[in-house]
């Protein structure tokens, strides 16, 4: 598979010298995600001399596919960036191994590329670590096309800067990600789904006071006036867990999950009730594409990452919450509401709760997704992005508008 | 700037004691705890306060001086080395803990906190942080970031850079970030996790906000004897294959065990060529079920003696051996040299007779501690400095073992850092072109390489002098370079 590796560096130097933009594609599934981007190389900001605007050039890497190494004993998966996550969790599975950070496909062609680059991380996240977590070392092209690997296959390694985790949710900004190591855990022997009614406050109060205790807990959810609990591990263990907190196990947990980590949930796609999809089935197959692809019209989806323990968010539309309050999904209707006034409502709410909020889902203009950042990170992440791609031809714009 | 002008400008920002200029108020800074390397800095300051730190910074930043920020010192590859042109900027002063936070689990804290402060700290509210370096007693929270250090328990509890939620971190210009946040991830590149491990190469860490883990309701640990370090090997790929992350998963093999059961008394089985411990932590019934499934693990894989703890008193008993194996090499041994490979776990009974095999050829001896549940080596390498010659065979001999590690597919350091210590090294294991990134990234926070110079990476042309350079796919790195 080498040549495949010689086209994209090919691809890449010819798109460096002409300043031509060149945008990453691994399925495709995560298109709705990040800005819209830039057509032409270099920022504006950044560009010296000239590029040609309307030149921009699809890398599709969804045929660079394969696992590479993989040693269950080792606890390392190693797998070309191209590799559907079906495909690999499936391979996983059947050695009673996972990624524990249940990164959501929103689709069946999800690839592990655009899983590490976009580096989302599902409702284990909390409890099991995020995507930049289990990885432990990438191979990747640059933007002079040079074939690098930073880190390895192995759990401890500080040799060198950590770029591995660096690429991770990256937007692939920085270059192309070739093939990616990931530590992985052994499937829990149990699993088991409580369900309490309860208010936000009482909610949020829970799940906090919880995740100080010794608890088997695996993933929490409210909404609707339910919070939704998973436990996961050794059956005495959950099992006395359950004694301990009470509330109902519910039958269906795992399509439950399931519909959170891949948003098919009622919620977002922005109707009442914000029920479980009960006719949803995990293995979604080629259909299942579109049915996944964001909210019904009209509506934006935000994604608020903040200190667990922030109180009930007073803001328009209507919330899910994950990651034992760590997490605050708000759905708006952008139509009859002033959209700016809501962003700035969303962005202050975010930075008051020691966070920060990203649009994760919208038919509006996607032109500042990303929660701004600091004048003095901006600089130092502008610097990096020049390091790593010098004539700014990698998916410009994905990110931020400067980078 | 001279010594003394410098001095005077520091102590127009720093209490005049904070700021220490003669040779013998400089000599206890002279080294880490890679004692081999020695040298004084040109001035120490010892900043109290964030402010005092930027203002140190800025001026070193004015007038070109070099930086080595320094937490504990206990550091094993060098990195808090001084430079004989330099500052060196102990962070010790700054020791609060600012806040424990028990309904959020965090704690928030400067960077000379040591380690088990904080848990002790914690310790009232059921948590504890769980990166535990065997120098915990000692090590600064702002040298583990810089370190990414990992403690026995980090094949389930993860190293500091999965523990660590946000930073303030200050450029060589004296620039404050906040790298991170209070919630699980932060916007744009992840500069949370390239600060972690960088040794003090890109910013001086001036707090620091950690998570905190709920202390478990039960650990039991498993003592299991092996006549045959291939079969310990086995016994730990077992483990892993049914399904068990242990909590911890230690081996020693028999030299160490022997040198410690004089020690600590630990009640291990000296026949044995290895020797594994194996912990299970969490609810009652949780540890229960695991340790019966880690002992008959152990039974099947070929183990010649199976304990397993019966009360906490016996925990740390069995414990005990395994944490006195650093003071116990200095009993037996006037010095020793402690590597820090990293290889796949496979790998193991290859590698270890390899470190047998240059034992004899160097004639010296060689106690292996291993984190065998992640495949993290300590051959701890027994030398006399006062014989002439045998520092310099311990450091061969120990730059074997690395090429050993990169050559069975793992890393020259899992947890103890480049430092100044394994930069020759760091020649075989990166090619130039992934160096050249490295460099790139520190020119990106400090252009002109006054944090810490010559550490962690390289220059290109000191791996063309180094002449040990790595051949990938049968090119030669660097052929631009001119060769010695
Ligand atoms: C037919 C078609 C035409 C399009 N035309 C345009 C257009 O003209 N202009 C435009 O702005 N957008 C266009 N897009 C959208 C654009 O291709 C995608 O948004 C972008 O390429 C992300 O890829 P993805 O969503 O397929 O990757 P996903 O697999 O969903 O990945 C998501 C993110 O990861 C990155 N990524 C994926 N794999 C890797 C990898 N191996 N290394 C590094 N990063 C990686 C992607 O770049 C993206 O940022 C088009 C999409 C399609 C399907
Ligand atoms: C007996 C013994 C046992 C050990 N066991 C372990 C172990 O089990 N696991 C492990 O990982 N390590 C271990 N170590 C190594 C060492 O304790 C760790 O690397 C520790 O994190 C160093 O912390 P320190 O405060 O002593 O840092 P120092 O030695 O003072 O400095 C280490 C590096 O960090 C930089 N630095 C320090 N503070 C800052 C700051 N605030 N901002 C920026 N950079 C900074 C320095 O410049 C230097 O490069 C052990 C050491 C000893 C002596």
């Amino acid at each position: 598979m080498q040549y495949l590796i010689d086209q994209f560096a090919d691809a890449i130097r010819m798109a460096a010298g002409r300043n031509a933009a060149l945008h990453i594609r691994g399925g495709g599934t995560k298109d709705f995600y990040g800005n819209r981007m830039i057509k032409c190389g270099k920022p504006a900001s950044v560009t010296h001399g000239s590029h040609d605007e309307s030149e921009v050039n699809i890398l599709d890497v969804a045929s660079y596919a394969g696992v590479v190494d993989y040693e269950p004993t080792e606890l390392v998966i190693t797998a070309c960036s191209g590799t559907r996550l079906a495909d690999l969790e499936a391979e996983l599975f059947k050695h009673g191994q996972m990624l524990a950070f249940e990164p959501p496909r929103f689709g069946s062609g999800a690839t592990l590329g655009g899983c590490i680059a976009t580096g989302l991380s599902g409702p284990r996240r909390a409890s099991a670590g995020a995507a930049r977590d289990f990885v432990l070392g990438v191979r990747m092209l640059d933007g002079k096309g040079d074939d690098l690997s930073f880190g390895g296959q192995v759990m401890k390694n500080v040799a060198g800067y950590d770029v591995s985790r660096l690429m991770t949710g990256s937007m692939g900004t920085l270059g192309v990600l070739l093939e990616v190591s990931l530590k992985v855990l052994p499937t829990p022997a149990t699993e088991l789904t409580l369900r309490f009614r309860m208010r936000e406050a009482e909610a949020i109060e829970a799940m906090n006071k919880w995740a100080g205790k010794p608890l088997p807990i695996s993933a929490t959810c409210f909404c609707d006036g339910e919070l939704t609990v998973r436990l996961s591990g050794a059956q005495p263990a959950v099992r006395a867990a359950h004694a301990r907190l009470g509330g109902d196990e519910i039958t269906g947990g795992g399509a439950f999950w399931e519909s959170i980590r891949e948003q098919t949930h009622l919620f977002f796609q922005g109707e009442k009730g914000g029920r479980e999809d009960k006719g949803h089935n995990g293995d979604k197959g080629d259909k299942g594409d579109k049915e996944t692809k964001g909210n019904t019209p009209n509506k934006d989806l935000w994604r608020l990452s903040i200190k667990s323990t922030t109180s009930p968010l007073v803001l328009p539309g209507k919330q899910l919450i994950e990651w034992g309050g760590a997490l605050r999904w708000l759905i708006i209707d952008a139509a009859d509401t002033d959209a700016e006034a809501v962003r700035s409502a969303v962005r202050q709410a975010a930075s008051d709760a020691g966070g920060h909020a990203m649009l994760f889902r919208s038919d509006g203009p996607r032109t500042d997704v990303f929660h701004p950042l600091a004048p003095a990170m901006m600089k130092i992440s502008r610097h990096l992005k020049e390091k790593f791609d010098p004539k700014g031809i990698f998916n410009p714009g994905r990110m931020y508008p400067q980078i | 700037m001279n010594s003394f002008e410098l001095a005077a400008r520091l102590r127009t920002v720093l209490p005049s004691n904070s700021v220490l200029h003669d040779t013998e108020d400089l000599k206890p800074y002279e080294c880490d705890g890679l004692s081999a390397y020695r040298q004084l800095p040109m001035i120490v300051a010892l900043p109290q306060t964030e402010e005092e730190v930027v203002e140190v910074l800025r001026i070193c930043h004015a007038s070109k001086t070099p930086v080595v920020a320094r937490g504990a010192g206990t550091g094993l590859s060098g990195g808090a080395l001084p430079h004989p042109k330099g500052v060196l900027l102990s962070l010790a002063k700054l020791k609060r803990i600012l806040k424990i936070d028990p309904f959020a689990r965090t704690a928030q804290v400067q960077p000379g906190v040591r380690n088990l402060a904080i848990s002790e700290a914690a310790a009232p509210y059921g948590l504890y942080y769980a990166p535990d370096p065997s120098s915990q007693i000692a090590c600064s929270i702002g040298g583990n970031v810089a370190e990414n250090s990992g403690g026995v328990h980090c094949l389930k509890y993860g190293l500091t850079v999965h523990n660590i939620l946000k930073l303030r971190v200050i450029t060589i210009d004296g620039e404050i970030l906040e790298v991170g946040g209070e919630g699980l991830d932060a916007p744009g590149y992840d500069l949370l996790a390239l600060m972690t491990g960088s040794e003090g190469m890109l910013g001086v860490v001036t707090e620091v906000t950690v998570k905190l883990t709920p202390r478990p309701e039960k650990a039991q640990v498993v003592m299991a004897a092996f006549n045959d370090i291939r079969k310990a090997g086995n016994a730990v790929a077992n483990v892993i294959a049914a399904g068990i992350i242990p909590a911890g998963m230690e081996m020693m093999d028999k030299i160490t065990t022997q040198a410690v059961e004089e020690y600590v008394h630990a009640g291990y089985n000296l026949d044995a060529a290895a020797i594994l411990l194996c912990e299970s932590d969490g609810t009652t019934e949780e540890v229960a079920e695991e340790i019966e499934r880690i002992g008959a693990i152990m039974n099947r894989s070929g183990a010649t003696e199976i304990k397993a703890s019966r009360d906490e008193a016996e925990r740390l008993r069995f414990w005990a051996g395994r944490k006195a194996a650093f003071p116990a090499a200095g009993r037996v041994s006037p010095d020793y040299y402690c590597m820090d490979g990293t290889i796949p776990r496979k790998r193991l009974a290859d590698v270890l007779s390899g470190i047998e095999a240059l034992s004899s050829k160097y004639g010296l001896r060689c106690m292996n501690v291993f984190h065998a549940g992640d495949g993290n080596l300590h051959p701890l390498i027994l030398y006399d400095a006062n014989r002439p010659g045998e520092l310099a065979l311990a450091e061969e001999f120990g730059a074997q073992i690395l090429q050993m590690c990169i050559k069975a597919g793992g890393t020259i350091t899992g947890e103890h850092g480049v430092g100044i210590e394994k930069i020759d090294q760091m020649c075989s294991q990166f090619e130039a072109s992934e160096l050249e990134i490295f460099h790139a990234i520190k020119a990106a926070f400090d252009p002109e390489e006054l944090l810490n110079p010559g550490k962690a990476v390289p220059a290109l042309r000191r791996c063309a002098e180094h002449g040990a350079m790595h051949v990938h796919r049968g090119e030669e790195k660097f052929p631009e370079l001119p060769r010695f």
